[in-house]
């Protein structure tokens, strides 16, 4: 039994506890104990049914726990409690986990961390290494989470809204550590659209709430990206921006793929900006060199995004497709009325100069959009975008 | 083993003596410039002397306590004349002899026209654990 599989059961493990009358903080607590004996005795002997000797200890785990915490009642009251019926199902559970661990009273932190442990099933260690954090303040960080939570009914419904953009927000962390965390969420994704499907055709009372377009839209528009990651690096580390890349390295099933899911959320008529993000990075995915990208199409699903979401930075991004699409001017003109204190404002604007011939303007801005750039690979490349210029300048 | 704090300055350190701004350089020295940096640092953890590095963004503000229910006073982004730090590597070495070595090493990093820039790097000991037996 690998890790993959053994992360893939804990959700429903927790769920099974909570239905059986554990606080959700206890449930999650027993079920990190055993996976750790898991770790350590499956590969000696492996159970026939691997989720059912999750449950049996996890069960014991807590029981342990309840009795340790001197609340005797307590435990002899869920020792007899029966396993509650319910709605039913691990599918329902997991289901529930996503909602509990994204809930609105949750800082975006602590709902990422609180959703790659008991959702994701990672280690504290394991969060703590790709967050670059100290394991004791990741350890406080998770704690804290359940405990904001621990006053939210488990059946309350959630909003799949709120876990959209908590998985993005993981996917967009990249990777470090041991833990691949854009493949982390692709997989949490994946999980979370299979479960919103069901729950559609099951015709539960989720149905109307959960619509599950944007977490296919999500899901496609994680695809996409993922599939040009062996692109957007070079041997060295360096950023390679996407008019640059090899295209040859770009994943081509999994663009497929997400394309494929893509084409079948759209066909359903119910956009969100997920989707509208998607078919932006599928017409990028579609063309064979960056000469060949479609751009007045492009346009037009910016135009989609900034009506669904008035986000200053779609329009940022709108304004470089214009500038492509009709002419730097038209893209500059498209600058005019954003905030220049915008992320990524001075890059922007910078690339556009250069476009409309204006070299000294674009090497200035390139050198301050280094200065006020968010990571190193990003600062490096706008420096050398910044010498660049300046070098063209000198003749 | 001793811990040295190796600081490099944007701004406040002695002038360097290759100084011109990176975006001035040719886009192959930034690049050669970036690689020489990297080889140090994956050169010193297999010598066992690496810590940890950390690069600096330039923007940044000065904040202070401003008495009871009143927002912090803030101060920034910094005025041109103020020292501003650029990063920091830690090493973990046998001596200070070893650390002046390194900082050197740091120093001759390839910047305008391929050749060193001789920048003046700030070397700082770490107070080290107390020992246990101190007599």
């Amino acid at each position: 039994m690998n890790e993959a599989l053994l992360r893939e059961l804990v959700p429903a493990v927790i769920g099974v506890l909570v239905r059986r009358g554990a606080g959700f903080a206890a449930a999650e607590d027993a079920v990190q104990d055993a996976l750790v004996e898991a770790v350590r005795g499956w590969p000696d002997a492996p159970p026939r049914d691997p989720k059912g000797w999750l449950v049996t200890v996890a069960w014991r785990k807590f029981l342990d726990a309840a009795r340790a915490d001197s609340s005797r009642r307590r435990r002899e009251e869920l020792v007899e409690a029966e396993p509650s019926p319910g709605p039913g199902g691990a599918v329902d559970d997991t289901l529930q986990l996503y909602f509990l661990c994204a809930h609105t009273s949750l800082t975006p932190a602590s709902a990422v961390a609180l959703t790659l442990r008991a959702v994701g099933g990672l280690t504290t260690r394991q969060i703590a290494q790709a967050y670059l954090v100290p394991e004791a303040t990741m350890a406080q960080r998770i704690s804290r989470a359940k405990r904001t939570v621990s006053g939210v009914r488990f059946e309350q419904q959630g909003d799949v809204a709120t876990v959209l953009r908590v998985l993005y927000l993981v996917f967009n962390e990249g990777y470090s550590g041991d833990v691949d965390l854009a493949a982390e969420a692709i997989r949490l994704t994946r999980q979370l659209a299979r479960m919103t499907r069901h729950a559609e055709t099951a015709r539960h009372e989720e149905a109307e709430t959960v619509r599950h377009e944007e977490v296919a839209g999500l899901l496609a528009l994680m695809l996409l990206h993922h599939a040009r990651r062996p692109a957007r690096t070079g041997p060295d580390g360096r950023l390679v921006p996407l008019a640059e890349q090899d295209r040859g390295l770009w994943d081509t099933r999994m663009i497929a793929e997400g394309i494929g899911i893509l084409q079948a959320a759209l066909a359903r008529d119910r956009l969100g900006e997920f989707q509208a993000q998607a078919a932006i990075a599928a017409l990028h995915a579609d063309a064979r060199c960056a000469e060949e990208t479609d751009w007045v199409q492009i346009v037009e699903w910016y135009d989609e995004l900034v009506r669904l979401t008035a986000s200053p930075v779609a329009r940022l991004n709108r304004a470089v497709a214009v500038g492509e699409a009709d002419g730097a001017q038209a893209g500059l003109a498209a600058l005019t009325d954003l905030d220049p204190s915008l992320p990524r404002y001075a890059a922007v604007s910078a690339h556009l100069h250069e476009r409309a011939g204006d070299l000294h303007s674009a090497a200035r801005l390139y050198a301050e959009a280094a200065a006020k750039a968010p990571h190193l690979p990003e600062r490096d490349h706008l420096t050398r975008q910044a010498a660049r210029i300046n070098a063209l300048l000198r003749g | 083993m001793a811990k040295y704090l190796l600081l490099k300055h944007y701004r406040g350190a002695p002038a360097a003596v290759n100084d011109v701004p990176m975006d001035q350089w040719a886009p192959e020295e930034v690049t050669a410039h970036i690689q020489y940096m990297r080889a140090f640092a994956d050169r010193l953890v297999e010598t066992g002397e690496f810590v940890d590095e950390q690069a600096l963004s330039p923007q940044g503000t000065f904040v202070r306590y401003d008495g009871e229910g009143r927002p912090p006073v803030t101060d920034g982004p910094f005025a041109e004349t103020k020292d501003l730090i650029a990063g920091w590597m830690i090493i973990d070495v046998e001596s200070y002899e070893r650390a002046v070595e390194l900082a050197g090493e740091l120093s001759a990093a390839p910047g305008a026209g391929g050749k060193p820039i001789h920048e003046w790097l700030e070397l700082r000991p770490l107070y080290g654990e107390q020992c246990t037996v101190t007599e």
